[in-house]
């Protein structure tokens, strides 16, 4: 299969590494990857502060670069969430109708994607530490992704997964972690400390934003936890 | 900045560096989630509850006209006088003039939040009235006069030790700190009031157009004694609360015990017909219903949003809530907090004015995965974003993303975007946190990533 894989911005610029594994996995398994040079943004950003117009001047050419794509792969449940769920809101009665719709229909998040269309759990991977998983709000309920990369991860060799108590946001969400810091970073104590209290090495997550926000707080903190993407997990032999 | 946004981020501000209060409020709701999935789990399916319930309230509110023409025809068979108030100054007149014409003293209440809504007790206590408050958690609040804290929690925010201290400084009588000694307090200062109360002053829960009831959900007796010792009943409640049949309470009021408290029912439940009728013993001799608008109409002719009338006021989008957690109550600065304040507040009240409360929020969903109803609560809270940025968009933020729309869509302009952001990472770090940080808000409490040189983009490209 041909696989366009829609790497976010975020991945490309702070964590390639995250990128390049979801590469090497899908190569790996025999299927031809590309990755389109021309999308960098989903739009999301804008979308999300209420500039609509803007999101679209960003979305529209991405919608035409994955017009023909026989299947999408984003490295995010934020992003995928953007494309798969919103895409078709933002241009709704727009002459991008019908194509976001389609677009939408043949975009896969990644670990939904290996799941549940390619039918593949075990990658091989080794990971001899002790986890915990990090649910980003829009992959688990925009989505609906919440087994996908816990069947993963129980496939992967010396790995424990241990779950947190609680099944709450980071604290993240985008321009809000600048537009309200006191708030988010509140959030985002709470998760951490519930991290922290499972006695994990390693908080894994499908979202490297997610992860952003919770490494930024754990490092200025002192806290020893590591962050480290779902796809390197993956990856790690 | 409006006065609401500021006051509303200095708040904000006070309670997330408040350790203590973040994490009593955490425990409270944390022990609610607990004896809520335990309540959840004895409904065959909560999923079609929720899906029954929300088709149910989409019926109700769609046709909104029929159902209150109904309701009002069968109040007004058996003797209740119902009054339309389209705002809040004319509610609190049509109350206003019922207490006076009564030559009222005292009005007892029962917990209402519309009539937090329309500021009821200021209006009377100003106009020479006693106002008591009969809920429990309203009497606390009312005795530290402040507003509620929580739609059905309402002093939640308050340790035993302070409620103890509030009752022997309000009361002279808490003899520990116990809720039973406590309640016991609260309960002598009540009989008394309830016995020289000309008035009593309810809202309501449901209101069932078939058979012209209202429906009162409450865990502690008040509101029954509230309707039945004073000659006089007055009850105001939100043009929403309309249910077309009897039968849907079967689902309604288990439903609002178990989303509202993790409760299988609430304790008493009451369904008010009319006043004293010829040959009963009890009852109000007199019962006037007061219909609330206050601009629902005005959130009803919205297509979008239209699903916000559903809201029963269960509170359960407030307790799961990762912000109202840990900013609390008060600080909302609303009468209705939360995620569905955050959406309907800029209805009610302006959207210019209360936007904030939509931006701020991480958009997580958890409000409208634990809504009973279904109301789309955090797709509305982009909703109102969009619609505010489009009445009135900034200048800056719509420049900035003109700008980061060019950058994206250029892969050129991208990739030089990324060096640069490579480039000036030493600066980043000299400024870290102070006043020249482009990127303060972040840095004050987290550290920003370190940007590698080699981007994804780039790997790929040499890989090829």
């Amino acid at each position: 299969m041909t696989v366009t894989l829609f790497i976010p911005c975020f991945i490309d610029a702070l964590y390639p590494r995250a990128g390049i594994s979801m590469v090497e996995i899908l190569e790996r398994l025999g299927h031809t990857v590309i990755c389109p040079e021309k999308i960098a943004c989903c739009g999301q950003p804008p979308f999300n502060s209420g500039y609509w117009d803007e999101a679209r001047t960003i979305a529209a050419p991405v919608l035409e670069q994955l017009k023909d794509a026989e299947a999408i792969v984003i490295g995010s449940g934020s992003c995928g969430a953007m494309v798969k769920k919103f895409y078709p809101e933002l241009f709704a009665k727009t002459p991008h109708a019908e194509l976001a719709k389609q677009v939408a229909s043949r975009t896969w998040e990644f670990s939904d994607f290996l799941v549940n269309k390619l039918g593949v759990t075990d990658l091989g991977a080794k990971f001899p530490h002790k986890v915990t998983y990090h649910d980003g709000c829009h992959g688990l309920r925009e989505l609906g992704i919440k087994t996908s990369p816990r069947v993963l991860l129980g496939k992967v060799g010396g790995l424990q997964l241990v779950e947190m108590k609680d099944e709450i946001c980071c604290g993240f969400g985008g321009t809000f972690s600048a537009k309200f810091p006191m708030i988010s970073t509140a959030m985002g104590e709470v998760k951490c400390n519930n991290a922290v209290e499972t006695g994990a090495d390693y908080i894994v997550s499908g979202d490297s934003s997610c992860l952003m926000h919770i490494q930024g707080l754990l490092s200025r903190q002192g806290k020893p936890i590591k962050t480290i993407s779902l796809a390197e997990v993956l990856n790690h032999q | 900045m409006s006065t609401f946004v500021s006051e509303f981020k200095t708040a904000a501000t006070r309670v997330t560096g408040d350790a203590r209060q973040r994490q009593f409020i955490r425990t409270a709701l944390g022990n609610y989630e607990i004896a809520r999935d335990k309540r959840k789990a004895s409904f065959q399916s909560w999923e079609s509850a929720r899906q029954a319930a929300a088709e149910t309230k989409w019926q109700a509110i769609n046709h909104l006209d029929t159902h209150l023409e109904s309701l009002v025809a069968k109040l007004e068979a058996r003797g209740t006088k119902v009054h339309w108030a389209s705002n809040a100054t004319q509610a609190r007149e049509i109350i206003l003039k019922i207490v006076t014409d009564k030559k009222a003293r005292s009005i007892i209440k029962s917990k209402a939040m519309t009539s937090e809504e329309i500021h009821l007790n200021d209006a009377l206590e100003h106009a020479g009235f006693t106002v008591a408050e009969s809920d429990l958690g309203e009497f606390i609040v009312q005795l530290r006069h402040e507003p509620p804290y929580h739609i059905v929690f309402p002093s939640m925010h308050l340790t035993r030790d302070q409620i103890r201290d509030l009752f022997q400084k309000e009361l002279g009588d808490a003899p520990s700190n116990s809720p039973e000694d406590l309640t016991m307090v609260a309960r002598r200062v009540m009989r008394q009031k309830y016995i020289e109360a000309d008035i009593g002053f309810t809202g309501g829960n449901f209101a069932i157009a078939e058979t012209g009831m209202i429906s009162i959900t409450e865990n502690e007796g008040n509101a029954r004694l509230t309707a039945a010792l004073p000659k006089t009943m007055i009850t105001l409640l939100g043009i929403e609360k309309v249910l077309p049949r009897f039968s849907d309470l079967a689902l309604f009021l288990p439903m609002l015990a178990t989303a509202g408290a993790g409760q299988p029912m609430t304790c008493y439940n009451t369904m008010y017909s009319g006043p004293r009728q010829p040959g009963e013993c009890d009852g109000p001799e007199e019962w006037h219903v007061v219909l609330l608008d206050n601009r629902r109409t005005e959130l009803l002719a919205d297509p979008e949003q239209r699903d916000a009338l559903h809201c029963i006021r269960c509170g359960a989008c407030l307790n799961v809530c990762p912000i109202f957690r840990n900013v609390g109550g008060h600080t909302y600065g609303t009468t209705y907090s939360g995620p569905v304040g955050s959406v309907i507040t800029p209805h009610l009240r302006g959207l210019q004015d209360w936007k904030h409360l939509s931006n701020a929020s991480s958009l997580c969903g958890a409000c409208t995965e634990a809504c009973p109803v279904k109301i789309d609560l955090h797709h509305h809270l982009l909703h109102n974003r969009r619609n505010a940025s489009m009445s009135e968009p900034s200048f800056f933020e719509k420049l900035a993303y003109k700008i980061f729309g060019m950058v994206a869509n250029e892969p050129v302009f991208w990739s030089l975007a990324k060096k640069i952001g490579w480039l000036t990472q030493p600066l980043q770090r000299a400024v870290k946190g102070s006043a020249l940080d482009p990127a303060k808000a972040w840095t004050k409490t987290r550290d920003l990533p370190t940007q590698p040189l080699e981007s994804f983009k780039d790997w790929w490209r040499n890989r090829k």
